[in-house]
């Protein structure tokens, strides 16, 4: 191929590669995507075709997907500030923000038409009402306006497991609520912790999180009192029909060390954290992560050993 | 901008390109074990008004 062939002006020296343009799919928060859809799908009382219920999932992680690519497009101007998002494909010069804005909506309307085909319109419509509940809800209008973003907007990563439920049964009930409610309310503290330690990301970038907008005291208190809530939740959930002794004996567990990890938070203030480079607000974010992980895996647990009379109540 | 035989953007595209092409390779497979399952599920009935309605309907 000779040098003219690629013009210049199209032959960019960042072009991008095919894991440029999955990047745009935020591949870590598809992973909890997968996860929890998953979980919700084999929850469910109703037994799925394992071709339906690979569909469902894939079609669910597929819309996660599609609107971490339209907020990469939308954020694109504070990405840029952000030393944690610097590296991602549009800041990095990889792709073009156009593009990136076209693959979310291609990939929006495909997941949706595709899971409502595959499984059934409701769960279609759960969706479509996820994407738009994070793009336009938190993406465009609440991380920008209000220090409250991360609490309303952290719905639209709960409703995963409820649209596995519903892709399973075509109906909403307690338990996929309920374990709507258990990321819901575990975002909070979870983003609050790393907020506490990524501060100059957030105030450079100017997104009132609430540690810009109410100080950090504040953020610490707000930390405890919905881990508090959160450990309510976690540890009832386990008396339901998605729980069981696996399921209690878990929660019980981790939601001790979790408010143990709140109270340390907390205690200190800014010089203790200073000194030690935020050692408890650090190790508070990474047990959050097994947190999630744990509690679902073990709703998981409960629902494969129903059938051989060991899991459930 | 000077471009060798074995430029780093030939790579790139030549990824992208296998990457794309395996994806829709991958749906088109996807969309056909789907409509198999579908088809081959036990509730699974024709619409009831696949025929033209006639005159006296």
């Amino acid at each position: 191929m000779s040098d003219a062939s690629i013009p210049t002006s199209i032959a960019r020296d960042n072009d991008a590669s095919f894991g440029d343009y999955f990047a745009l799919l935020k591949p870590r928060v598809m992973s909890l995507v997968v996860f929890t859809a998953f979980v919700g799908l084999v929850a469910a009382p109703v037994a799925v075709h394992p071709v339906v219920g690979f569909c469902a999932v894939l079609f669910i992680a597929i819309g996660g997907g599609a609107s971490g690519a339209l907020n990469m497009w939308w954020d694109a101007d504070i990405d840029r500030i952000m030393k944690r998002t610097q590296s991602r494909p549009i800041p990095a010069g990889k792709v073009e923000e156009p593009e990136a804005m076209n693959l979310g909506i291609a990939l929006s309307a495909l997941s949706v038409i595709m899971l409502g085909l595959a499984t059934n319109l409701y769960a279609g419509a759960f969706l479509a009402f996820t994407i738009f509940f994070y793009v336009v809800i938190y993406t465009m209008w609440l991380k920008r306006a209000t220090p409250q973003n991360i609490v309303i907007g952290g719905a639209s990563g709960a409703f995963p497991p409820a649209i596995g439920w519903v892709a399973a049964t075509g109906s909403l009930t307690l338990e996929p609520i309920l374990m709507f409610a258990l990321i819901f309310m575990w975002t909070p503290p979870h983003f609050w912790a790393l907020a506490l330690f990524m501060r100059n990301d957030y105030d450079d970038a100017k997104v009132p999180m609430l540690t810009v907008t109410h100080g950090r005291r504040t953020t610490r208190v707000h930390i405890l009192v919905y881990t508090l809530l959160l450990a309510i939740l976690a540890v009832g959930t386990g008396f339901t029909a998605v729980g069981g002794l696996i399921y209690l004996s878990v929660a019980v567990v981790l939601n001790i060390l979790f408010v143990i990890g709140a109270i340390k938070i907390w205690r200190r203030d800014e010089d203790a954290s200073e000194r030690d480079n935020f050692k408890a607000e650090r190790s508070f974010f990474r047990l959050s992560l097994l947190y999630l992980f744990l509690h679902f895996g073990a709703i998981m647990a409960e629902a494969l050993l129903k059938p051989y009379g060991l899991g459930g109540w | 901008m000077s471009l060798s035989k074995e430029h780093d953007l030939h790579r790139r595209r030549k990824s992208l390109n296998i990457g794309l092409g395996l994806s829709l390779a991958g749906f088109v497979v996807l969309v056909l074990v789907l409509t198999m399952v579908k088809v081959t599920s036990n509730g699974f009935e024709f619409p009831e008004n696949l025929s033209p309605p006639t005159e006296q309907e």
